[in-house]
């Protein structure tokens, strides 16, 4: 046998996949549960950016002689609330304030709770005790007596309840970002990349945040839930959002006296509630496994 | 080889007889914390003044079992942690005194074990490679990891864009390899860096770079647990115990016969190749011993089969091996008059 | 010695589904005598561990589908379910991992870990099964065995876990012990230990071994058989001297030139090049021909047929064929 051959040998195959976020989208599109929740929350979110295009009835004209009507009443799809006004128009219009109430601060917490975590994760040492030792303060409160605290300190209002939530998400953010910088400053990469010259803030920039900015944006999703229950309840015990404004916290609150009389059409805020931050922390669920690169 | 310094930049400074790094009297202590206050209750000495040189152009194989501080070494050569005491004379220039981190840095680079965790997943192989030249200010950096990434085997057009996943271990520790030479550096520390890859893949990566040592005129610091890898890349080897060194001489000596109880028991652990002349008796007992509280005198005296009192009394001082000046083990058994009842034998051969 | 084979493997096939296919075993064959070491040597993704999963049914149903048959004393074991399957496992057939600090529980002592598997397969009171438990601990040559009866997982040191790990899988005197890289994490002047205990107890037991690693060295150590296999199957078979000595398929001389056992300092190694397949489409041909130095146009053309060499000693390779030689 000669070791001499003219055969040309084939190159061995190589594993060949596209991009990472192509992949993440490939493998969140295989998860119906996800794509479903996806499909409502955007709906959601659409009608209530387009609800004045929509060909509603204007949800702040009341009607005495039409106070609580049936789901399926001629004229209102979904009855009518104890003012008479149309509870389709007012769930859809309510949706804009409670969407934005329950996203804003989350978004804000996000961006600030990032920055503390990213900077107390890769400094480690005195820097991270104290940034993380007086995130652990908050902690100590549990989050819903830490936003009615907060809101009734400052007063009443939209703005002041953006405010206080924003403050209650912080320290949970930083938490999760702090611990996902840790893990990521510790591999080799990070040690090479110093190893390279790179200074501290390039490092972050380049090496940290792609990686970190995945995990915080899933749980941060997981809170906009959270989030949109707490300003409910804000609402519900009337430091948040102010009657008239339609808002599926304070509609709740109004609507409850007459869980007697009409419950179905009482129980539609809280169903709205219910669906949205159900399909906000699957899809968050769903977010995390595409993620999730070692599979 | 001049032209190789010429290209690099980095030029040799004391000429050949100087070594390229000495490592002098190296000690990392760390604390470990434990309790509610994170009062310091003890301390892991994982390097515990280790002395060594590597001359340009050679490769110093480190060897050694898990705790016994080889890749704190490495990352105290590289500046990657700090030293507690002992220096590092980079060509002449002591760290600290005559050049900064920024400096030794850029003549010392690093390849780690894990091929995957050293590449960032979000960048592109030709981004990960290129970061090193682009904080260094180096003129066209893209082009220039496109380079490396040619040498080491992977065609830029097929590969410049993927990410780490999409490589297998063996393309992704040549990525690796690119991305340290493309510092430029003089001295590469290759700390365990075929031992995950399977045994096939190894030796492309051996020999590749045993390439690029001749091409770019470079110095190794290979720290492996294989003997056998070691002995083949490998001119001189140091042998470490629980952050001391034992042995170091040149790796056909030690391969040959080695001085230090350590050392031979290593060697005896190796799995026989030979299926009618199977190992019969393990050369030692027990695990090694726990680096926060290492046993007094010589470290190894608990499991040596040699020990005598004075081995637990006294710390043995490297001394010289068979009139070979390069080849030092320090056991008290190759030290006349140390008291040890097989020291004077040996001097008397 | 010819009655049932302890374990046979017939026309073994796996396949992962998924995000990607694999076909991780592809028609394995392969049996084994009661009483004999057999050393499954391999790369990553050469489908050696997850033949030792297949032989404990350990594989994911869903998401895995086997075809062919898997025998272990006659019995058809991918049948097994229920009552009959958790008797098998740990009872006739267990195993040994590469990380004992991961398969041992952490919660429980030593003592107690042995002695709940004893009770569940033998019936016995926990009185008598501490007895074997401190039985066990003993043979497995750990020191002061009373003492470490007590011991959490994490009070032991890396090479008494695998001791205690071993002690555990063999409390049930299985007929058959799986050993998945068991000293792949350990030191070397560790793994020696451990293989040279194996290798006694296997005597001493007389159970049949299937010892899965990557190193050539510890299979010569402690395997009567060695299997090399390639892309879900196995390309050489044959007594450990006949493999190491006269190694006959191209794979199984580039691994062994690749354990830089003998090799010359400077001079260029006889590397194999390229790396193995992704088996996301079952082999039509030798999974080897790509990097194989000695391939041919027939080597490319279909499966290679397997040339029984004499006293076990066989090959997948075309070149062995009598047309060849």
């Amino acid at each position: 046998m000669s070791a001499a051959t003219d055969t040309v040998v084939p190159e061995a195959p190589v594993i060949t996949a596209a991009g990472y976020w192509t992949g993440v989208l490939k493998r969140f599109s295989r998860d119906p549960v996800a794509v479903t929740c996806a499909v409502i929350v955007l709906l959601l979110i659409l009608s209530a950016v387009f609800a004045p295009y929509l060909g509603l009835d204007d949800p702040y004209k009341a009607s005495m002689i039409k106070r609580l009507k049936p789901i399926g009443y001629p004229g209102f799809p979904l009855g009518t609330d104890e003012q008479g006004r149309d509870m389709l128009s007012r769930l859809i219009y309510g949706g804009r304030l409670t969407l934005f109430v329950g996203l804003v601060p989350v978004v804000l917490a996000f961006f600030i709770g990032s920055a503390f975590g990213l900077v107390a994760g890769y400094a480690g040492g005195r820097i991270n005790a104290l940034i993380m030792r007086t995130v652990d303060v908050f902690f100590a409160f549990p989050s819903v007596l830490l936003a009615i605290a907060i809101s009734s300190a400052l007063g009443a209002g939209i703005v002041n309840s953006l405010v206080s939530l924003t403050i209650v998400f912080i320290p949970p953010i930083a938490r999760v970002a702090e611990s996902a910088t840790a893990s990521v400053r510790a591999l080799d990469y990070i040690d090479a990349a110093r190893a390279s010259g790179g200074g501290a803030l390039t490092i972050i920039r380049v090496h940290i945040i792609g990686n970190v900015l995945g995990p915080i944006f899933v749980y941060a999703t997981s809170l906009t839930s959270v989030c949109m229950i707490l300003a409910a309840g804000l609402s519900f015990l009337g430091i948040g959002v102010r009657p008239p404004e339609p808002e599926w916290g304070l509609m709740l609150n109004t609507l409850r006296t007459a869980i007697y009389v009409n419950p179905w059409v009482a129980a539609l805020p809280g169903l709205m509630i219910f669906i949205t931050s159900l399909c906000l922390n699957l899809l968050s669920d769903g977010l995390r496994s595409a993620m999730n690169v070692k599979d | 080889m001049s032209k190789t310094e010429a290209e690099s930049g980095q030029q040799d400074r004391g000429g050949p007889g100087q070594p390229l790094i000495i490592a002098k009297d190296l000690k990392k202590h760390f604390p470990v914390r434990s309790g509610l206050f994170s009062r310091r209750s003890a301390t892991v000495r994982a390097v515990d003044g280790v002395s060594f040189d590597v001359m340009k152009g050679e490769t110093l194989g480190i060897v050694g079992e898990s705790g016994c501080g080889k890749s704190t070494t490495a990352r105290l050569l590289i500046g990657l942690i700090e030293l507690d005491e002992g220096g590092i004379i980079f060509d002449g220039d002591s760290l600290g005194g005559d050049i900064g981190l920024k400096e030794l840095r850029r003549g010392v680079q690093m390849v780690f074990q894990d091929s995957y965790a050293s590449l960032n997943p979000r960048l592109t192989i030709v981004d990960s490679v290129a970061f090193g030249p682009k904080i260094q200010g180096l003129d066209k950096p893209a082009e220039r990891a496109r380079d490396l990434l040619a040498r080491v085997g992977l065609d830029p057009d097929r590969f410049a864009q993927r990410y780490p996943h999409e490589l297998s271990g063996g393309q992704r520790q040549r990525v690796n390899i690119a991305r340290a030479l493309a510092m430029e550096p003089r001295l590469v520390i290759l700390d365990e860096a075929v031992s995950a890859l399977d045994k096939s893949v190894e030796a492309q990566v051996l020999n590749l770079l045993n390439d690029l040592r001749r091409e770019f005129g470079l110095t190794y610091v290979f720290i492996s647990h294989d003997l056998n890898v070691v002995r083949y890349i490998s001119d001189r080897v140091l042998v470490m115990y629980l952050g001391e060194v034992v042995e170091i001489g040149p790796s056909e000596a030690i391969y040959a016969k080695q001085a230090h109880p350590y050392t031979a028991s290593l060697f005896a652990a190796m799995p026989s190749m030979d299926p009618d002349n199977r190992t019969e008796e393990p050369p030692l007992a027990g695990d090694p011993p726990n680096p926060i509280d290492p046993p007094s005198g010589c470290r190894f005296h608990t499991r040596c089969r040699f020990a005598e009192d004075v081995c637990a009394a006294r710390k043995p001082a490297l001394s010289i091996i068979g009139g070979e000046e390069a080849h030092l083990a320090a056991c008290h058994i190759h030290e006349p008059g140390s008291g040890h009842s097989l020291a004077n034998r040996e001097a008397a051969q | 010695m010819t009655g049932t084979p302890l374990v046979e493997f017939n026309g073994l096939k796996v396949k992962f589904k998924g995000e990607r296919t694999v076909h991780a075993i592809n028609g394995l064959s392969l049996s084994m005598q009661a009483g004999e070491t057999l050393g499954l040597l391999g790369e990553s993704g050469s489908g050696k561990s997850v033949t030792l999963k297949t032989l404990l049914r350990l594989l994911p149903p869903r998401r895995s589908e086997i075809e062919g048959e898997v025998r272990v004393n006659g019995t058809d074991i991918t049948t097994l379910s229920g009552r009959a399957l958790s008797a098998y496992r740990g009872g006739e057939v267990s195993m040994v991992f590469q990380e004992p600090a991961l398969a041992l529980d952490p919660v429980y002592t030593i003592g107690d870990q042995i002695a709940e598997t004893v009770m569940r397969h033998k019936g016995v009171g926990r009185f008598a099964a501490m007895e074997v438990a401190l039985d066990m601990l003993n043979r497995v040559r750990i020191p002061s065995p009373e003492r470490r009866l007590k011991n959490f997982p994490h009070e032991m040191s890396g090479g008494m876990r695998q001791r205690a790990m071993i002690a555990l899988a063999l409390a049930c005197r299985p007929k058959l012990l799986l050993a998945d890289e068991p000293t792949t994490a350990l030191d070397a002047t560790v793994q020696i230990q451990i293989l040279l205990l194996l290798r006694e107890l296997q005597r001493e037991f007389g159970m049949g071994v299937i010892f899965v690693t990557h190193d050539i060295g510890v299979a010569v150590e402690v395997s009567d058989r060695i299997a090399v296999m390639y892309a879900g199957n196995i390309v050489e078979t044959g007594t450990t001297r006949d493999v190491i000595k006269n190694p006959r398929h191209p794979y199984t001389r580039g691994l062994l030139a690749a354990n830089l056992h003998g090799a010359v300092k400077d001079e260029r190694l006889d590397a194999i090049p390229g790396s193995p397949p992704a088996l996301e489409e079952p082999p039509s041909a030798c999974s080897f021909a790509p990097r194989c130095a000695f391939a041919r146009p027939q080597c490319l053309a279909g499966l290679p047929p397997v040339t029984d060499l004499g006293a076990g000693h066989s090959v997948a390779c075309v070149l062995e064929q009598p047309a060849f030689s």
